[in-house]
């Protein structure tokens, strides 16, 4: 069933420094399209760093350098004629710790759309909010009050509004950095329902700590330590039989 | 494992530990008491400073006044009626004999107490104004509350000579004190029972448009810049130190910049309002940048990197999510040197506002001056009015300070950020 479509993203020998230190080195992996793909590994490991280069959020970092190149539907995203604000519309984010912004949720949820001008009109953008908080599983518990700041939320619901506001500029990527790991574990497993029901939709590439989560959501799992890709495959494959030692290791809770 | 004796189990209930938890709670006293004091000895230099302005400003914002009666019919005064409707008034009044009339009144009411002496240098004008209002009373007898004269208006609020005390006493009843209007719409004069207000207010309000129109965009677009744009490198730690730098030059040195840029290079008008706009707001920008900075970077990173992972661009970033949410920091900032530069006379006194300036600025490069500088003016004076007139504009100038203290209070308040 898979492997018929052409690899969303692909990265070839990416290498990222800051300053001197090298963060990743010599990494080659292709993100396969509308399914999920985990990143796992130990604490410094590279993974959140390797996630940010795939929408240059490292940009924003003066020191970090990045080398190698990493394709989007076969445009090199590195490339000069490349606009690192359609990228990023194109590659949306969702982080660590919930950060709505301090506006109203609709607010939240619009404020991507009116910037790339995507909504036709006040009912156009009404239509747009409405439908990535339906996607997002928000819209049931915030439809009567839109107006609200998007602060007032509960963690679990911020977070939710998070993607609600990435989904909402119709990204084709979903570059989520532990999406969970500020979360209770039922916000939680409302968070991973969400990644199910967003597959085959958005090709997600998920960085967590949490092994059992990547086994849950994803079809692909990468093992990075120490800057490096020690293994990549079918998630079935890496959790019950892993060709490498290290990976076994980690997975069986042996280090990290 | 090391040989040392085991641990002997601590005491917390011995007389050791007792007398610590004593010491402890003298400590804890004792540092609030001095806390205390600090905030009570305050307090008391505020109510002393507040109180002493007001019971000695309060009299400047009053006047004396002397009932007079003016038989104006008997002035027989040659005014056509029909001039004393529009522009021309004052000018047929006065070409009429109409402040000959008055000294006259004055002269035949109080031939032994000074006659028109005591009445103030601009009293006639107030008759002037109510026959304009009322041209009926140019056709009999009316008494007219006229201001007046200096030492006069020292005895009757009970610190004048004593020759003029007797005086006062021989008018009794004549004598009433009102509200003088003019002191909140004149300018300066040498007169202390005709001078103004309003001309160094004007000044000041002037002046400060032109610091805050150019010290608030310049001094955010360089805090802007330096935190979201520059590159952190030697130079632009050059900058941030002469930045910082900047904000601690005292400020007459600013005056002498002022001198010599503004008036000496581009010779702009001397003892002008712009011109002091233009010095203060030099001395102002850094104060600006410096707040702006900080209330810049205390904006949390991850809202930028939410705006930045929904593909804003840089400029989207700093004006729809960095700006708004630092704006309360930078306007308190902005605010604070603002009232700073208020209340800034040596910086003026270099570019020439210490000017004896008798009308209001109309324009930006009118003479002016502003209201600290009117108080050193008239604090230097020797005619004893000006002591409670100098007081009065003292309490002017604070509540102006107060006034602009509170809007940054209400604007932090209207712009802040519930997280």
């Amino acid at each position: 069933m898979r492997d018929n479509k052409p690899p969303k993203m692909t990265a070839g020998h990416v290498n990222v420094f800051y300053g001197d230190n090298q963060a990743i080195s010599d990494v080659s992996i292709d993100i396969p399209q509308d399914e999920v793909t985990a990143f796992i590994g130990p604490s410094g490991c590279g993974k959140s760093t390797f996630l940010r280069t795939l929408n240059r959020m490292n940009d924003t970092v003066a020191s970090a350098r990045v080398t190698g190149e990493i394709r989007l539907d076969g445009a090199d995203i590195y490339a000069r004629e490349m606009d690192v604000v359609q990228l990023r519309a194109r590659v949306g984010m969702v982080f660590q710790k919930p950060n709505p912004f301090p506006k109203t949720i609709y607010e939240n949820v619009a404020y991507g759309p009116r910037i790339h001008g995507l909504a036709k009109g006040r009912a156009g953008l009404d239509r747009i909010v409405e439908e990535s908080l339906v996607r997002a599983g928000l819209w049931n518990e915030v439809k009567d009050r839109l107006g609200d700041s998007g602060t007032a939320l509960s963690g679990g619901q911020q977070q939710r509004l998070c993607i609600a506001r990435a989904i909402a500029v119709d990204p084709e990527v979903i570059l989520m950095d532990e999406p969970c790991s500020a979360l209770d574990p039922v916000a939680t497993a409302r968070i991973e329902e969400l990644i199910h029901e967003l597959r085959g939709r958005y090709s997600i590439v998920i960085v967590t700590h949490n092994m059992q989560q990547a086994a849950r959501v994803s079809q692909k799992t990468a093992f990075f330590h120490l800057g490096q890709l020690i293994e990549y495959g079918d998630t079935s494959d890496i959790f019950t039989n892993p060709r490498e030692e290290r990976t076994k290791d980690y997975i069986t809770g042996r280090y990290g | 494992m090391s040989d040392a004796p085991p641990r002997t189990p601590t005491d917390w209930s011995g007389e050791l530990m007792q007398r610590r938890i004593a010491r402890r709670y003298r400590a804890e006293r004792r540092f609030r008491l001095l806390g205390l004091a600090a905030i009570a000895l305050s307090a008391a230099f505020l109510i002393f400073l507040l109180g002493s302005m007001l019971t000695r400003g309060l009299g400047g914002f009053t006047e004396t006044r002397i009932a007079l009666p003016i038989d104006l019919k008997a002035a027989k005064l040659a005014v056509d009626p029909a001039h004393l409707k529009g522009r021309g008034a004052d000018l047929a009044l006065t070409g009429a004999g109409l402040e000959d009339a008055v000294d006259t009144a004055a002269n035949a009411a109080w031939p032994a107490q000074g006659g028109s002496a005591l009445l103030a240098d601009g009293a006639w004008l107030r008759v002037r104004e109510a026959v304009k209002a009322d041209p009926t009373l140019l056709n009999g007898r009316a008494t007219f509350d006229l201001p007046a004269a200096t030492a006069i208006d020292i005895a009757y609020k009970g610190k004048g000579a004593a020759e003029d005390e007797a005086t006062v006493a021989a008018l009794g009843a004549q004598l009433s004190r009102g509200f003088n209007r003019d002191f909140l719409t004149g300018a300066d004069s040498t007169d202390p029972t005709r001078v103004g207000i309003w001309g160094a207010l004007k000044g000041s309000l002037m002046t400060m448009f032109v610091t805050i129109a150019l010290a608030f965009p310049i001094g955010v677009l360089a805090a802007l810049y330096l935190e979201e744009y520059a590159p952190h490198n030697r130079w632009t730690d050059l900058i941030e130190v002469s930045i910082n730098n900047l904000a601690a030059v005292p400020s007459i040195i600013f005056g002498l910049l002022g001198l010599a840029v503004f008036l000496g290079t581009f010779g702009l008008p001397r003892s002008a309002a712009i011109v002091g706009g233009l010095t203060l707001a030099l001395m102002t920008m850094p104060v600006i940048v410096i707040a702006g900075r900080n209330a810049i970077r205390a904006v949390p990173p991850s809202i930028r990197d939410a705006a930045l992972g929904v593909g804003a661009s840089p400029v989207q970033v700093v004006f729809h999510h960095v700006l708004p949410l630092a704006l309360p920091g930078i306007l308190t900032g902005t605010i604070i040197g603002v009232a700073r530069a208020l209340g800034e006379t040596a910086p003026l006194l270099m570019i020439g506002m210490r000017a004896f300036i008798a009308a209001p600025p109309e324009k930006l490069t009118d003479p002016a001056t502003v209201l600290p500088v009117q108080v050193f003016l008239w604090s230097d004076e020797v005619n004893r009015g000006f002591v409670e007139k100098t007081s009065a504009a003292i309490v002017v100038l604070l509540v102006l300070l107060l006034a602009m203290n509170g809007l940054a209070i209400y604007l932090r308040n209207k712009f802040e950020t519930r997280w």
